[in-house]
């Protein structure tokens, strides 16, 4: 947010803030009361919203695909094995109507309020930080924008194309791939080249959580305090992918050579402009995952489909830069690190748990944040951590979905053993979400999803990821709670 | 923020959806209706039996109405919101009328039978394959399916056809079936090369009236109600019911019923197949010999 916005909530009377509010909820309440229920049994219902370019060039129903937009079930996942293709000999675009265009659009208005402690602020009527405390914003906001464009070049040829902008409509390429499918006839061999997701059993980029703070997880960005790591395995990456799957995609698995430079673009770190050059190494991405019908008591139908997984992740990072006049040309001296991990995603009925367990390591030099032409000082070694989040769905029904989730990470090892913090639980973070999703509007041409959420963050010594608060730790000794209280009309078409 | 000030926030919120939630579930109920979304079935409840597998309405309901109602409709009659821009248009299952049967026609198919279909699921149309649902949750909704229609109440299926093993896939198996081609006239329909072009093609209509067309053999696509030659002998044994493809279990015998399959193999010629190899052999050698198929044709093709 702005630092006019920020300033502007930081002034505020807090008596007035707590009516303004109180006031915004209570019209939020009254709008929902008053919409019109009786025209909207005339919607279409029963139908959760997928990317409706797809379900507009199948006729199917969204919640054929997803468990609950936008996660997918393992009929959207075969389907996405299969190269956005339902394999009917009709997947080809010269089957389609010429009316027929590939794309959709997401964005999210929502009203939401944030607050972080242990923030550094001007002390009122000064321009000097002095003062410590909660910085707290709340107001009506927009989400980015993401149009989508994905589906089938010919046969068995599919690709994405996902123009993302943040909300001030910067935009950028999330997304986009071409992948040549069922090579050789073939389910198990597909490649798929150009800028993509990871192949997470636990897609972050198709999760259910929007706020600030419960809007990622937090072990998939996560790097030791002090490192010069960017890596994030939630981050889409940039490279080229061999994959396959059995018929029904209970057996997957995929191999990713990529460039170490954290999916960035033009030779740097980043899709936008300015952002450091990248080296010149790759690093590689292994998953395999393995589903299983879990049968149920006698008499009764089963508890559905099971799927366990490990990942693993070898990464290069660069520690210092050739240069030019002091500026950085290339990454060099380029150092290791690797994640590892498993996860799952069971189900009991309505129930769906997703566990996730990763392990990460960083050669000392990266974890220190040195060069690695230098020796490294006393104390220095290399930083560990360990963690992970179990999250929960409960669906009452196709369109109405509770949300919890609870994230632990502990730094194993830090960077140095003399920490000078004091403390070897720098570094370590505790988040909890709960939140509610309801799709009143649910058909193949698009859908809403009203959403609901509290989410909280506690980070020791470190930024929360939410970026919420002024940016800094006022006391690297006490830990940063950043929390998010959020309501959006998540809209599809 | 304050404790008090989070509590008034977040109830408030949860209590606005929940309470739309409910209003906009109510709205959208039909009267007397065990589930707010669905219709109410014409049987109170069914199982199914596939392979072992017993199959539960109560668990395949919540499954049609993620996955089927979009096209099969909240009432199971084929005029779900996206039915309108469905050709061929899905089944109505309040007939309980099916295509792909290994039973006679006019009758009830097998639990077997659908659940076929929904694993195997219909080529050319938008009825994919359901394969990644797990086999119970297959047969679950086989067991759904079955409450829609009266018929499942009062009648039994149909027995199985007998089919018998496959004849030797010779050159002469191969003419008698090309034989059989005209004098059935098959040709009306799917046209004497199998082009769907026959004088008869632009006529046909489904039982519910719209427009049909024949398959076309030449275009490499699979058939509907399965790939093997054991599958087409079923398709012309049994028929296809509601459509105009009848069933020839009473005009044929099982070895001319072969013989006509290794001759409709023939005509995909866009699918590499043995009989397709031992005909163009034989056709380069004695093409010229063959009578055309077609009206020009009474007393028989060779």
């Amino acid at each position: 947010m702005s630092k006019k916005f920020r300033e502007g909530a930081i002034s505020m009377n807090t008596t007035w803030s707590r009516w303004k509010t109180i006031l915004t909820c209570a019209f939020l309440v009254l709008a929902l009361l008053l919409c019109d229920a009786r025209a909207a049994r005339a919607l279409p219902a029963g139908k959760v919203m997928a990317i409706p370019a797809f379900a507009r060039k199948y006729g199917l129903p969204c919640s054929a695909c997803h468990t609950a937009w936008p996660e997918l079930n393992n009929f959207g996942q075969v389907f996405r094995d299969n190269g956005y293709q339902l394999m009917n000999d009709r997947d080809s675009p010269i089957w389609q109507n010429p009316s027929y265009f590939p794309i959709s659009f997401r964005i999210t208005p929502s009203w939401h309020r944030e607050t972080a402690n242990n923030q550094i602020f001007d002390v009122p009527g000064t321009t000097t930080g002095g003062a410590i405390g909660a910085v707290t914003q709340s107001g009506f906001d927009l989400s980015g924008m993401d149009l989508w464009s994905a589906g089938t070049i010919y046969k068995n040829i599919s690709f994405v194309l996902l123009p993302s902008s943040d909300p001030t409509a910067v935009w950028h390429f999330e997304s986009a791939f071409i992948r040549f499918d069922n090579l050789w006839h073939s389910p198990w061999l597909n490649v798929k080249f150009g800028r993509f997701e990871l192949d997470n059993l636990i897609s972050e980029k198709r999760f259910l959580f929007l706020s600030n703070n419960g809007g990622s997880y937090q072990i998939y960005h996560f790097d030791n305090p002090g490192s010069s790591n960017n890596f994030g395995y939630g981050d889409n990456q940039i490279g080229v992918e061999l994959a396959g799957h059995s018929a029904n995609s209970y057996t997957r698995y995929s191999v990713s050579v990529l460039s170490s430079n954290e999916g960035g673009v033009n030779f740097t770190t980043d899709v936008v402009p300015g952002a450091p050059p990248s080296n010149r190494t790759y690093d590689v991405n292994l998953a395999f995952s393995q589903a299983f019908n879990a049968p149920g008591p006698p008499g009764e139908s089963g508890f559905g489909l099971e799927r366990v997984g490990v990942f693993a992740y070898i990464g290069q990072r660069p520690t210092s830069y050739q240069t030019l006049n002091g500026a950085q040309l290339v990454g060099i001296d380029n150092k290791p690190f690797y994640r590892v991990g498993f996860a799952a995603d069971l189900s009991y009925k309505n129930l769906e748990l997703l566990p996730l367990f990763m392990y990460g390591h960083d050669n000392p030099y990266l974890g220190t944040g040195l060069a690695s032409n230098v020796p490294l000082p006393s104390g220095a070694q290399a930083p560990t951590f360990y963690g992970g989040f179990l999250e929960a769905h409960y669906y009452l029904n196709p369109q109405n979905v509770a949300l919890a989730r609870f994230e632990q990470i502990n730094v194993g090892q830090q960077a140095f053993n003399n920490i000078v913090n004091g403390s070897g639980s720098n570094g370590n973070v505790t988040a909890y979400s709960f939140g509610y999703r309801w799709y009143p509007i649910m058909f193949s041409r698009g859908g809403v999803a009203l959403d609901g959420e509290y989410s909280r963050v506690r980070a020791i010594g470190e930024v929360p990821l939410s970026g919420d608060g002024d940016g800094t730790v006022a006391n690297p000794f006490n830990a940063v709670w950043s929390s998010s209280i959020y309501f959006g009309i998540d809209f599809d078409f | 923020m304050t404790l008090k000030k989070f509590a008034v926030t977040f109830a408030l919120g949860s209590v606005a959806l929940l309470t739309a939630g409910a209003r906009l579930s109510t709205a959208q109920s039909h009267v007397n209706s065990p589930d707010p979304l669905l219709g109410t079935p014409s049987v109170a409840t069914e199982t199914s039996n596939v392979d072992g597998i017993t199959g539960h309405a109560e668990s395949g309901k919540h499954l049609y109405r993620r996955f089927c109602i979009g096209c099969h409709g909240p009432d199971g009659n084929g005029q779900g919101m996206n039915a309108q821009w469905i050709d061929p248009q899905p089944r109505d299952f309040t007939e309980a009328t099916f295509k792909c049967r290994s039973t006679p026609t006019g009758t009830l198919p097998t639990d077997e039978d659908l659940y076929n279909a929904i694993t195997r699921g219909f080529v050319t149309t938008n009825m994919p394959s359901w394969r990644p649902l797990n086999p119970q949750q297959r047969a679950d909704l086989v067991a759904f399916v079955k409450t829609w229609s009266p018929r499942w109440a009062k009648e039994k299926s149909g027995a199985p056809l007998n089919i018998p093993p496959e004849t030797a896939i010779t050159i002469e198996s191969i003419l008698h079936g090309r034989e059989l081609f005209q004098k059935l006239e098959c040709w009306k329909c799917h046209g004497p090369e199998g082009h769907a072009d026959g004088p008869s093609a632009s006529t046909l209509t489904d039982s519910k009236g719209n427009p049909i067309k024949p398959f076309n053999f030449s275009t490499g696509t699979r058939f509907m109600c399965g790939d093997s030659n054991r599958d087409l002998y079923r398709i012309f044994m049994t028929g296809l019911d509601g459509s105009p493809m009848p069933s020839f279990a009473d005009v044929i015998q099982p070895n001319d019923a072969w013989d006509l399959v290794h001759f409709l193999r023939t005509l995909q010629v866009a699918l590499p197949n043995e009989e397709l190899t031992l005909w163009q052999t034989y056709k380069a050698a004695h093409g010229k010999d063959l009578k055309p198929i077609g009206p020009d044709s009474a007393g028989g093709a060779q």
